[in-house]
């Protein structure tokens, strides 16, 4: 059922007869096929990012951060390479890349400053560790030879002399990538996360208290 | 005309009400519906969730380019309804000495109303009187029986879920049907049984079943702080203001910052207010025969500090000397926990109402405990809607687990079994957030900055505020008894349970969002600033109705107090009115 048609009959059932206003002006509202500006799947122009009840102020430093920037092209390049090591595609969604997440962790380096250094410092961190031992950067080296890098960093109680500073870097681009992975269409999909509409709540399912025994 | 003229409106109101939030939406409500005319002064913008313009709710985390992260115009995240903030452009604020004073203060009809929790609950009858119970700070002017029938009136107005329970200090009340518990919620109230800490059915001011024609019922996407377009959830601006202008009574000025409140020199009467037009930064002046103060506790308190004249040499309403004193926030402490029979759970939509379904009012008996006063406490968890910060710090839980097929696993990782453990562990984390009650002192207030004003030109407050053995203790406590509720639920605690170095984590003052107190009410004309209608001692033509006039906190949240408070104030004047007295 769409939206707006659980919305009214929300209204109509627990009311009886007479549908209330609010619940049949708030149906129309928020039924995006009423409104085909206000639809997530519009990409023209990120419209979809001033349509969600932006001040002024929040549209015009939002417009200004889309306008900049931050990473460069071989920085950007080996992000797409670094989170995609952390959520690859598999049997049952796609990767990091796919779910947009590259674009996602430039907007976070403008819109939270505190993150530029951590990783741009942390990517040329891996550059640097990769010219030592293999005199290439990062992406120029093979596949074997990055993930035996990631093997390094990734693992934060295993304590490697030396290598602290990547782990920390590590953790940092697998928390954000999953921030942007799972919060991406692609991971709300996977994940199974089944609200944001309109319902009624009755309990959990019987099956699923008859399992916890409660 | 000069651009430096002092813009003079020619009406005089009958009532000019300052903020229009929880305590200054209800006299409006109440006033203009006894038909006296009113002036509203709002420091911020319109706001109506149902207004295309604004809303936020049932957008995706995908619809903002940051996923919901946090900003400074909106701390707790991109889709929340409240604009302003802790740290407000040109609106500073200032501490003495190590003072770490937080102060949320939201610039919109309606006020902090759009953005808190809709936790409504009564004081109990003990609140009222903790000076005669324990002997620290003072008892009200009044007690749980002269409020009870506005709570009641307040629970019938603007609906409220819950449950009656026959608990001592958290009183039954006029509720809508309360939903029922989600998963986790149902395993507390079983595990939380067996540790006898009570658990019972939430009490939010969220419509279950209409109540009005003019309100929608909830829907369910769990999203209350991002307000409802359906007007399903209490905010100030949806369920009071609104219903106020409709009667033609009211006049609301936006982006108006109240600066002083004006009185005559020689009855010492308030005669108006003078107040900035944040847009223009024109001063204007209004007139009016009653002067109501419901900016919230401090910004009350700054503005009677503020308006000093020769009669009032230490600020309106203050011979007493205790304008900005006793200032109190509840405190908080928190921490979450992973229960690992929740790995692998079955999808299903657990959204529900705006936060907790169940919570625990204080179940405990002070005299028998080491620190004076008690705390409830909130409870979170479910499958809810991913957004930044989903699965942060995974390297600190995932090492702790067998993989799916039951081998040792390592912190951290990467690639499909790092990406596995997110879809095991979604819906399995709980947290829970102890909200208590601190004890009032005369010596953490909030006074004028002897140096600093803001871009309005206006003085800045300056805040002195710590926290005692009273409130340490008591967050230990909270920390003592979250261990044992995560662990006694088949859980195990998230990070490590802070000591004394670290006050016990203690939420920094402020931060709970509840301050009161500033301009306390009392019969004592030395120890108080209004009387036990809340009208100051000093003028009578002015009143206070936000959470300023509260002598102290309870355990509970302020907002239904502010509402029912607000209301008999309101009756009171109009009755006042009536009989020639005002």
């Amino acid at each position: 059922m769409k939206r707006r048609n659980v919305l009214k009959s929300i209204g109509l059932s627990s009311l009886g007869l007479v549908g209330l206003n609010p619940q049949v002006k708030a149906s129309e509202i928020l039924d995006p096929t009423l409104h085909p500006g206000l639809a997530p799947d519009d990409k023209k122009k990120d419209p979809e990012f001033e349509q969600f009840g932006r001040t002024d102020y929040e549209k015009a430093r939002d417009a200004k951060l889309f306008a900049e920037q931050f990473f460069n092209k071989h920085e950007m390049k080996t992000i797409s390479m670094l989170v995609d090591i952390i959520i690859p595609r598999d049997s049952r969604s796609g990767s990091a890349t796919d779910a947009g997440v590259p674009d996602f962790i430039e907007f976070m380096a403008k819109d939270k400053p505190e993150l530029q250094t951590p990783l741009r410092g942390g990517l040329t961190w891996m550059d640097n560790m990769m010219k030592r031992s293999h005199e290439q950067d990062f992406i120029s080296c093979t596949a074997a030879q990055r993930i035996a890098l990631v093997e390094e960093i990734a693992y934060p109680k295993r304590k490697k002399s030396g290598m602290s500073q990547g782990i920390a870097f590590f953790s940092l681009m697998r928390n954000l990538t999953a921030s942007g992975f799972w919060s991406s269409k692609i991971g709300i999909e996977d994940i199974g996360y089944m609200g944001n509409t309109p319902n009624q709540w009755d309990g959990p399912p019987e099956d699923v208290v008859r399992q916890y025994g409660l | 005309m000069s651009d430096f003229q002092i813009k003079e409106a020619p009406t005089v109101y009958d009532v000019i009400i300052i903020g229009s939030g929880a305590g200054g939406g209800m006299a409006a409500y109440e006033l203009t519906k006894a038909g006296a005319k009113v002036c509203l002064l709002e420091a911020g913008q319109h706001y109506d969730p149902a207004d295309p313009k604004y809303i936020t709710q049932l957008k995706w985390p995908y619809q903002s380019p940051r996923r919901g992260a946090n900003t400074r115009y909106r701390p707790f995240g991109d889709f929340d309804a409240a604009y302003g903030g802790w740290d407000i452009e040109g609106e500073p604020y200032t501490t003495k000495g190590d003072t770490k004073f937080r102060w949320f203060r939201s610039r919109m009809l309606g006020g902090r109303t759009n953005h808190w929790g809709r936790i409504s609950l009564r004081f109990g009858p003990q609140d009222f009187k903790r000076r005669s119970i324990d002997g620290l700070g003072d008892d009200w002017p009044i007690g749980y029986e002269e409020v009870a029938p506005f709570y009641d009136e307040v629970d019938r107005l603007i609906g409220v879920f819950g449950t009656n329970e026959n608990l001592p200090n958290d009183p039954d009340s006029i509720f809508l049907p309360a939903p029922k518990p989600r998963l986790h919620e149902m395993m507390l109230l079983k595990s939380n049984k067996n540790l006898g800490i009570t658990t019972i059915p939430s009490r939010l001011s969220i419509l279950t079943k209409p109540i009005n024609d003019e309100r929608g019922v909830c829907f369910y996407c769990k999203q209350c702080n991002r307000a409802c377009v359906a007007y399903a959830d209490f905010s100030s601006s949806s369920c009071l203001c609104k219903p106020a202008s409709k009667t033609k009574n009211m006049d609301t000025i936006y982006y108006a910052m109240a600066r002083e409140v004006l009185t005559d020199a020689k009855t010492g009467l308030a005669t108006g207010v003078s107040y900035v037009d944040t847009l223009t930064l024109e001063e204007k002046t209004v007139r009016g025969k009653i002067v109501i103060l419901a900016a919230s506790a401090c910004e009350s308190a700054r503005l009677l500090l503020n308006s000093k004249s020769a009669r009032f040499p230490e600020g309106l309403a203050n011979s007493s000397g205790v304008v900005g004193k006793y200032l109190h926030d509840s405190t908080g402490a928190s921490r979450a926990g992973i229960v690992p029979a929740l790995f692998d759970r079955k999808r299903y939509n657990e959204d529900g109402t705006g936060g907790m379904h169940v919570y625990s009012p204080w179940w405990l008996d002070n005299k028998k405990l080491d620190f004076p006063r008690g705390y409830h406490i909130e409870y979170w968890g479910g499958m809810g809607m991913p957004a930044y910060g989903f699965g942060w710090g995974i390297e600190d839980t995932n090492g702790m687990f067998p993989d799916r097929n039951g081998n040792k696993q390592e912190a951290g990782g990467y690639g499909a079994s790092l990406k596995d453990d997110y879809r095991r562990f979604y819906g399995a984390y709980i947290g829970m957030a102890g909200r208590g009650e601190a004890v009032p002192r005369e010596d953490n207030y909030c006074e004028i900055d002897p140096e600093q004003v803001d871009k309005f030109g206006i003085p800045v407050l300056r805040f002195h505020y710590k926290w005692s053995d009273y409130e340490r203790l008591q967050a230990k406590h909270m920390h003592e008894t979250f261990e044992q509720v995560i662990r006694e639920l088949g859980g195990i605690p998230m990070g490590n349970k802070p000591g004394a170095d670290e006050e016990y984590g203690l939420n920094q003052p402020g931060e709970i969002i509840h301050e009161v107190g500033t301009i306390r009410m009392g019969n004592d004309t030395s120890k108080s600033a209004l009387n036990k209608w809340q009208q100051a001692h000093d003028v009578k033509n002015l009143f206070v109705v936000d959470a300023a006039p509260f002598v102290s906190q309870g355990d509970k949240n302020c907002t239904w107090t502010i509402l029912a408070l607000s209301m008999r104030a309101s009756r009171y004047i109009v009755e006042e009115r009536k009989a020639g007295n005002l």
